[in-house]
């Protein structure tokens, strides 16, 4: 089971009080009426699912209740990293080697 | 290539088994191929087969980065149905469905196809309205899909609990007599024998670490460990692993890697007549010929390549699996496993021609393309060959999510299938 910290309750619980919310950092087209269908499609669908470290949000759901965003090795599925909701996207440089 | 039959085993049997010679050899790669399949899973195995035998193209090799067979193929609970929604998807399932019926003989390989008939439970109201208009839908498709009353599924698989004080009970079931399980490594070796034979070079443990398209934009072939090796088309069909694939290409993809899990019990004298799906508390069981009762479940909640998934969601399948048969209480367990599955937004395969000249892609059947196998073979192979849809697998494209129109059996099952 993943151990998850969650940035507002400041402690590091089981992962079965946690919803997985899909990748990080897309933002929804100000506008959706200016966009192409190229761009909507972007939005909606195409994700990196890449093999590394993923950008992600998860939920709180049995806890606090809040959104916050992840940083997750998808290969071993450790997390290098939580932060808050609106935070900055950190850095891959500033994050910790996989495996500490 | 030895043909088999009763006589020849018997022969074999007679001189100890000792003259058994290799069904496919293991192949070094070539400088340039016409054809290159990146996977060789039973879907791109099946494509090579089909490409050689329908459509007379042999300069074929099938890449496949670990051994063939070894990927969601060899891992999956087998469970073959075609009683899906909508038209196009019950179209390409019931090809698959009719092509697994000859299959054995077509391949002179033993792939066990087994039609034990698949029943699914209906625990609540909604699933009794969701059921009968798949039914109702697979009628007018063809699709052999039936309803059965409780008492029905009872009789027809003796260990389900139709008790009132059942924790999910059971308010009726849909069944498809016509489907069933079959030999997952048996498809995989079945399609690989006939496929070499056929002159088609199967290279394992070689992964494709990028693919090459030239100034024009056209695909020129696939990088490897073991050098450049060059094609005039490149089929993907990578499985839990398209992404990584098709973004050395540019293309990028609507897919989502999770993993799935599935365990097996101690095996036990024959007990399980048929395979049992539960949707609505995501357990599936069937029991396999060796004796064993296999159990699927639903992905982990979070996208991974871990290829290990979570215990947490192994316990609520199993507590799921012992309330609907409470006979199987004291079962042991033997091992558990995961692959990881391609999941698209809409659960429907992508199947057909990409963005790049001559690169094609199969992927996206997530948590339930093992059914598919002969038929996604079979049309990709018509795709490759003909460089154009097949007109079953026309609907299926990637551009459905630009125009919207998706083949939504997401939103008609709810739940992995
Ligand atoms: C636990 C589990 C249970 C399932 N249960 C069912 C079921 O009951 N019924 C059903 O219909 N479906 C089921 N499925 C889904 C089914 O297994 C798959 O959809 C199907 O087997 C996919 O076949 P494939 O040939 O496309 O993929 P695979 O068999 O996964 O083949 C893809 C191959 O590509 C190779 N590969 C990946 N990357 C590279 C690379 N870079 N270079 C070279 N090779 C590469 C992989 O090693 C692999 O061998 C299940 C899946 C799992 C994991
Ligand atoms: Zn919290």
């Amino acid at each position: 089971m993943l151990l998850i910290h969650c940035p507002y309750c400041d402690e590091t619980l089981p992962e079965a009080e946690f919803a997985y919310a899909g990748e990080a950092h897309i933002v929804r087209p100000d506008n959706p009426a200016d966009v192409s269908d190229e761009e909507w499609r972007d939005f909606l669908f195409i994700r990196n699912n890449l093999k590394g470290p993923h950008y992600e949000r998860w939920r709180h759901i049995h806890g606090c209740g809040r959104f916050f965003n992840a940083v997750r090795n998808t290969v071993t599925d450790r997390f290098l990293t939580t932060y808050r909701a609106g935070e900055r996207r950190p850095d891959p440089e500033s994050l910790p080697e996989d495996g500490q | 290539m030895t043909h088999f039959s009763a006589l020849s085993l018997l022969r074999h049997a007679l001189g100890g088994n000792k003259k058994w010679e290799e069904q496919w050899p293991n192949s070094e790669p070539k400088a340039e191929y016409d054809v290159i399949i990146v996977g060789a899973g039973g879907h791109g195995l099946g494509a090579a087969y089909y490409l050689a035998k329908e459509h007379g193209i042999t300069d074929v090799a099938v890449i496949e980065k670990g051994w063939l067979g070894g990927g969601n193929t060899g891992r999956n609970t087998t469970i073959i149905r075609s009683n899906y929604l909508y038209d196009e998807s019950a179209r390409l399932y019931d090809h698959a469905l009719d092509l697994w019926e000859g299959l054995s003989q077509e391949l002179n390989y033993n792939v066990m196809f087994s039609q034990r008939g698949v029943m699914m439970l209906a625990h609540s109201v909604h699933d009794v309205q969701s059921f009968q208009r798949h039914v109702h839908a697979n009628r007018l498709n063809d699709v052999d899909n039936r309803w059965l009353t409780k008492e029905e599924a009872k009789a027809y698989c003796p260990p389900l609990d139709i008790s009132q004080t059942a924790r999910y009970p059971v308010m009726g079931a849909a069944l498809q007599k016509r489907a069933g399980t079959a030999r997952h490594d048996a498809v995989a070796w079945g399609y690989a024998r006939g496929a070499a034979a056929r002159g088609v070079d199967i290279i394992q443990n070689c992964p494709v670490t990028a693919i090459r398209s030239d100034a024009t934009g056209a695909v020129e072939g696939v990088e490897t460990p073991r050098g450049f090796i060059k094609a005039k088309k490149v089929a993907v069909s990578a499985a839990g692993h398209t992404s990584v694939v098709m973004d050395s290409a540019g293309v990028r993809l609507p897919l989502e890697s999770y993993p799935l899990q599935a365990l097996v019990s101690e095996p036990v004298k024959p007990i399980f007549p048929c395979v049992v799906m539960s949707n609505t508390v995501h357990a599936y069981i069937s029991q396999s010929d060796k004796g064993e009762l296999v159990i699927g479940s639903g992905t982990d909640q979070y996208t991974s390549y871990s290829q290990r998934g979570g215990l947490p969601l192994i316990e609520h399948t199993v507590a799921a699996i012992c309330e609907i048969f409470p006979i199987f209480n004291r079962m042991r367990m033997l091992r558990k496993w995961a692959g990881i599955v391609d999941v698209t937004p809409d659960r429907s395969a992508i199947l057909g021609k990409t963005p790049v000249q001559g690169l094609y892609v199969n992927c996206g059947w997530g948590t339930g393309g093992f059914k598919a196998t002969p038929g996604a073979a079979h049309t990709l192979a018509w795709t490759v060959a003909k460089d154009e849809p097949h007109p079953i697998n026309a609907p299926f494209t990637l551009e459905r999510f630009t125009t919207g129109r998706l083949i939504d059996e997401a939103a008609a099952a709810a739940v992995a299938h």
